[in-house]
């Protein structure tokens, strides 16, 4: 079975989906990221889902179950790159993934990303 | 030939121009007709005399041998319906030719048989009436073209996204927003999000009508797709009106930014990206 690789960026983790995501892949993605963050002590975690074309109900909640996930483990996370039609699709689905946080592109999700960690050390 | 055809392309040929003359008069003094009247006429004149030569069958008007005249029928009340000209003025064109068929079943039969004069004014009316009714339908089909696609136009037209400051588009809304229409906007103002890479979005509202949980819920979906792509959105334009209407129906717009007006949307978008406004002081 395929797996969805997660590269360390810093204090990032940053995940690149590529392809279509089947709900076995999923599983394992979400089961590899918490075991990451608790190894490596990562303050954010980066999906990139811009190559995603196609969403179901399971991926979506996917989403926003991993980023419960991380959120326990203290880590934030960001969806970056949604199309408008997987964004349409998630809506007319009554998927909001409230509490999940967006952002447009990878730049722009890493610079928010480096903000919060440092709002948080000065903290 | 048949008997019937017989004596209507007796009658048709006898006078065609005194025909064709008599049926614009009466045209005239009925106030229905246009500036192509004449040509109208003529050219539908030659086809109706072409088919009762071909020998087409009277009580069929869908049949083959009445092929151009439907043709000729069908270019008449196009062009009548992309003119404005009413159905009622349509019809009442093509029903004038009964006074000249008529006349001349009058003076081609000079009374003397009436079995056959009558005979013959029943065929005459029956297929004047179907060129009508076949006009007046045909006609109605042309209006209903033009208001689908005035339809669609509009739809087009009314949901423009612009781009108002660097990283700010304005979807200005107008009219009632309905599923499609929301999906519309939806699409275009997504797709627009991700080609300029803009991080707020604003739905001015000031031109919808009303607003009820339906629209409501329409504008809640917009918002958190525009959310979900990583783009902020701020919804103003709301009238006092529809802000009373809004907080009566219960409808939850918490965590929506809103502002009264298009400037405020304008003003709070500016300060979140940073930018400061100044007067230039001479």
């Amino acid at each position: 079975m395929e797996r969805i690789p997660i590269l360390k960026m810093g204090r990032v983790l940053l995940v690149t989906i590529q392809v279509d995501l089947q709900d076995q892949v999923a599983l394992a993605l979400q089961d590899d990221l918490s075991a990451q963050i608790e190894k490596t002590g990562a303050s954010g975690v980066l999906i990139d889902i811009s190559a995603l074309e196609i969403v179901d109900s399971f991926v979506g909640r996917m989403l926003a179950s991993i980023s419960g996930i991380a959120s326990v483990l203290d880590a934030t996370t960001v969806v970056v790159g949604m199309q408008p039609a997987v964004a349409i699709t998630l809506v007319e689905l009554g998927l909001s993934l409230e509490g999940v946080r967006t952002a447009l592109n990878v730049e722009r999700g890493m610079a928010m990303l480096a903000a919060d960690d440092r709002n948080q050390i000065d903290d | 030939m048949k008997q019937e055809n017989a004596v209507f392309d007796q009658l048709l040929r006898t006078s065609p121009e005194e025909f064709i003359n008599s049926w614009l008069a009466d045209v005239a003094a009925t106030g229905s007709g246009g500036t192509t009247s004449t040509n109208d006429a003529r050219e539908l004149f030659a086809a109706l005399h072409a088919a009762v030569a071909a020998d087409a069958d009277m009580d069929r008007l869908d049949g083959a041998g009445w092929a151009k005249t439907r043709s000729v029928l069908t270019a008449l009340s196009q062009s009548r319906a992309a003119q404005g000209a009413s159905a009622g003025d349509t019809s009442q064109f093509i029903l004038s030719i009964k006074k000249p068929l008529f006349d001349s079943i009058q003076k081609s039969l000079g009374g003397d048989s009436s079995k056959a004069a009558f005979d013959a004014a029943w065929t005459a009316s029956m297929l004047v009436d179907k060129l009508a009714q076949f006009t007046a339908t045909t006609y109605q089909r042309s209006r209903e073209d033009v208001i689908q696609r005035q339809q669609q136009e509009l739809l087009e037209l009314s949901t423009p996204v612009v781009k108002l400051w660097e990283g700010v588009l304005a979807v200005p809304m107008i009219g009632t927003l309905d599923s499609s229409r929301t999906q519309l906007v939806m699409e275009s103002l997504l797709t627009r999000i991700v080609e300029t890479g803009s991080e707020l979005a604003i739905i001015d509202i000031t031109g919808v009508p009303t607003v009820d949980t339906l629209v409501a819920q329409h504008l809640l979906k917009t918002v958190t797709a525009i959310r979900l792509m990583g783009a902020d959105c701020i919804i103003s334009g709301i009238r006092p009106q529809i802000a009373q209407t809004i907080v009566h129906l219960g409808i939850d717009l918490q965590g929506i930014t809103t502002k009264a007006t298009l400037a405020d949307a304008l003003q709070l978008a500016m300060k979140k990206a940073g930018f400061v406004i100044s007067r230039n002081k001479a």
